[in-house]
């Protein structure tokens, strides 16, 4: 039997998911490190950071891979150490990773059910599966031709929609999406933050992982900067523009460096190197506001709380 | 979804589908090369050697397809799970020796055997899995070690239990004409003698077929073949669905060995190495990748088929049976590549 999405909604306020200077070391490596996030019911919460930021860990926290060694994780107001990402499951959330966790070869019908076929005796509804397939497909914008084709014949983005609506139609509450658009394509890219927007409006609480501002965005209610295992920002949308977090994300210093870097190739790398300048001055960007590693004082998210920076609307 | 759900009126067809032909629809099936191989081969077998053309000798033909197709089946559904068993040709001759064994040196009834023989395979396919998911080690290695293992295992203990290469005939022992009966009796119909074991086979790949296609547990076998850590994350239990898989390869080595004891009533226990490649080729002739995740039951019957045909032929037509081997790897090469192109045209028409 599956689940299907809980729609009594919770009054209470808790948020679905609440990490409150939560951290992880591997031994002497501390991976992360003092992280505050919070995601609510229809609320897209972003995590952006470049390689080797954190994120990985943070999912891997969120999701019930890996128990935090520091700080708190409340899913709906109650204290949780998750032993597996199935207990994770059972909480209602629900991981998207980046390999999508399907099975090429299979039919798409038959991927979206594995793990959680409906059965009626000793076989399965076979039909029935067919046509919820369908239609929550259809349900999240996704019109495929025949859900009988191998799923490895969708396009990546395709392929990612399903993955979703999948986690979607198996009561998650929560959707925890690894860098969904990191291997699209711009337009492929566009439908995916589209299903994200559909998930927030079916009442989802989604957690987006990316480390491109442009994507986050649009669709992000809040934002969390990680850097090196530490969170160098969190702030609600209001709070922050897209100049902003594009500053944060890519690092003046850094950027200024890349620039110079390319100028000494002289030719058409100067001129990259040029435009690259221009963007810079454009966005504002100087090394402080961009903040290298530990150099966080007066950092806008530095001081930040939760529940003390705003207060739950 | 267990609530009511209303019969779906037809549904409209999407616009996009354009109808496929039957013969479309029948290019995309795992099976296709092995049935057109097989044609082919029958119809120049029918041409060639006049007494193939009788129906005893189809009878013949059915019969050898059937030693080999009952385990070809398992070991198909193995293969798409993706792993592999070697040990299976040996273990057949392990189960035979071991109900021979038990029964005559303890004098006992012979089903008593038949059981005890049943669950020391049963024991060897939970080891080989066992082993297998364990170790981390490729399917390939492991079952290796165990076929040389069984393969010692046989001559010894049946020299050191018996004192001789081959086991005593059971044939006057309590039990062994019901147990004949249900493992090695014939019937006629119409004056063409039927072999249970061609029942048994059928039996064999219509129930796979049933659990490959309609049951969840045929959905977890193909997601075990074909991506294993994607079955984990949804939440597939691939170390017991592939510990079964080895089980049931057992268990259908140990109904072959049934049918070779009841058939012979003694058991030559140097017997049955190589035969595992047998099972194999006729699961891959029939469609079943190496790699795991694709291809069918029937089309590994059809795999057993094509070898009974060529075995039989090669005799009807008055040839050295020494041929039969040539024929055996040429039909290998050309079913898988004629079974890459067809899958490669399958996946690439939406």
């Amino acid at each position: 039997m599956t689940a299907t999405p809980d729609t009594t909604a919770r009054t209470d306020g808790a948020p679905l998911v609440k990490l409150t200077e939560a951290g992880k070391s591997y031994g002497n490596i501390i991976a992360l490190t003092g992280v505050n996030l919070e995601v609510s019911r229809a609320e897209v919460t972003c995590v952006l950071g470049d390689n080797g930021a954190g994120k990985s860990t943070l999912i891997k926290i969120i999701a019930g891979l890996h128990k935090h060694t520091e700080g708190t994780y409340e899913v709906e107001g109650e204290q949780v150490q998750f032993n597996s990402p199935r207990e994770a499951l059972n909480r209602g959330i629900a991981t998207v990773y980046q390999d999508l966790a399907v099975v090429p070869l299979m039919p798409v019908w038959r991927n979206f059910f594995l793990g959680n076929e409906v059965r009626r005796g000793l076989s399965m509804d076979i039909a029935a599966m067919r046509r919820m397939a369908k239609q929550e497909l259809l349900d999240m914008g996704i019109d495929l031709r025949d859900v009988e084709q191998p799923i490895g014949t969708l396009s990546g983005g395709e392929r990612q929609c399903v993955a979703i609506a999948r986690a979607v139609h198996f009561g998650a509450k929560v959707l925890i999406l690894d860098e969904p658009t990191a291997a699209l394509g711009v337009r492929q890219s566009g439908v995916v933050l589209r299903y994200i927007i559909q998930a927030r409006e079916r009442g989802l609480g989604v957690v987006f992982i990316t480390h491109n501002p442009h994507h986050a965005y649009p669709v992000g209610d809040r934002f969390l900067l990680l850097k090196r295992g530490r969170s160098i920002g969190y702030f609600r949308k209001n709070e922050v523009t897209r100049e902003d977090l594009t500053a944060m994300m890519a690092g003046g210093a850094e950027l200024e460096e890349l620039s110079h870097e390319l100028e000494r190739g002289g030719g058409a790398a100067a001129e990259a190197a040029h435009v690259l300048e221009e963007e810079v001055k454009e966005l504002g960007i100087t090394a402080e506001t961009a903040g290298g590693g530990d150099a966080m004082a007066g950092q806008p998210g530095e001081q930040y709380t939760p529940g003390e920076r705003y207060q739950q609307s | 979804m267990s609530q009511t759900l209303e019969a779906p009126a037809a549904p409209p067809r999407d616009e996009r589908i354009v109808q496929k032909s039957l013969l479309a629809r029948l290019l995309t099936r795992p099976e296709i090369g092995a049935l057109v191989a097989a044609i082919a081969i029958y119809i120049f077998f029918f041409i060639v050697a006049e007494p193939f053309r009788t129906p005893a000798a189809l009878s013949t033909v059915l019969y050898a397809s059937s030693v080999i197709g009952i385990p070809a089946t398992a070991v198909a559904l193995l293969m798409i799970g993706g792993e592999f068993d070697l040990s299976a040709g040996v273990a057949v001759t392990s189960g035979a020796l071991v109900a021979s064994l038990t029964s005559y040196q303890l004098h006992l009834n012979v089903w008593v055997g038949v059981l005890i023989s049943l669950v020391v395979l049963l024991a060897i396919g939970f080891i080989n899995g066992w082993l297998l998911i364990k170790t981390g080690l490729p399917s390939f290695l492991v079952t290796l070690g165990t076929f040389f293992m069984l393969t010692g295992l046989n001559l010894a203990v049946t020299k050191m239990v018996s004192g001789g290469v081959a086991t005593s005939n059971i044939s006057d022992m309590d039990g062994f004409n019901a147990a004949s009966a249900v493992f090695a009796s014939d019937f006629n119909v119409g004056g063409v003698s039927i072999r249970i074991t061609m029942l048994w086979w059928f039996l064999f790949v219509a129930a796979s077929t049933w659990v490959l296609l309609r049951t969840h547990l045929g959905n977890w076998i193909f997601a075990v073949g074909g991506a294993d850590a994607s079955a984990r994350a949804v939440g597939v239990p691939v170390a017991r669905v592939k510990i079964g898989l080895f089980m049931f390869v057992s268990f259908a080595a140990w109904f072959t060995g049934m049918h070779i004891l009841f058939q012979f009533n003694t058991v030559q226990s140097g017997e049955g190495v190589g035969n595992e490649f047998l099972y194999i080729i006729a699961a891959v002739v029939g469609g079943c990748l190496l790699t795991g995740g694709y291809g069918s039951a029937i089309g590994a019957a059809i795999g057993a088929f094509i070898f009974g045909m060529t075995t039989q032929g090669i005799v009807y037509a008055g040839w050295n049976p020494d041929w039969f081997k040539f024929f055996l790897g040429a039909m290998l090469l050309l079913a898988t590549v004629l079974n890459t192109f067809i899958r490669r045209r399958a996946e690439t028409k939406k």
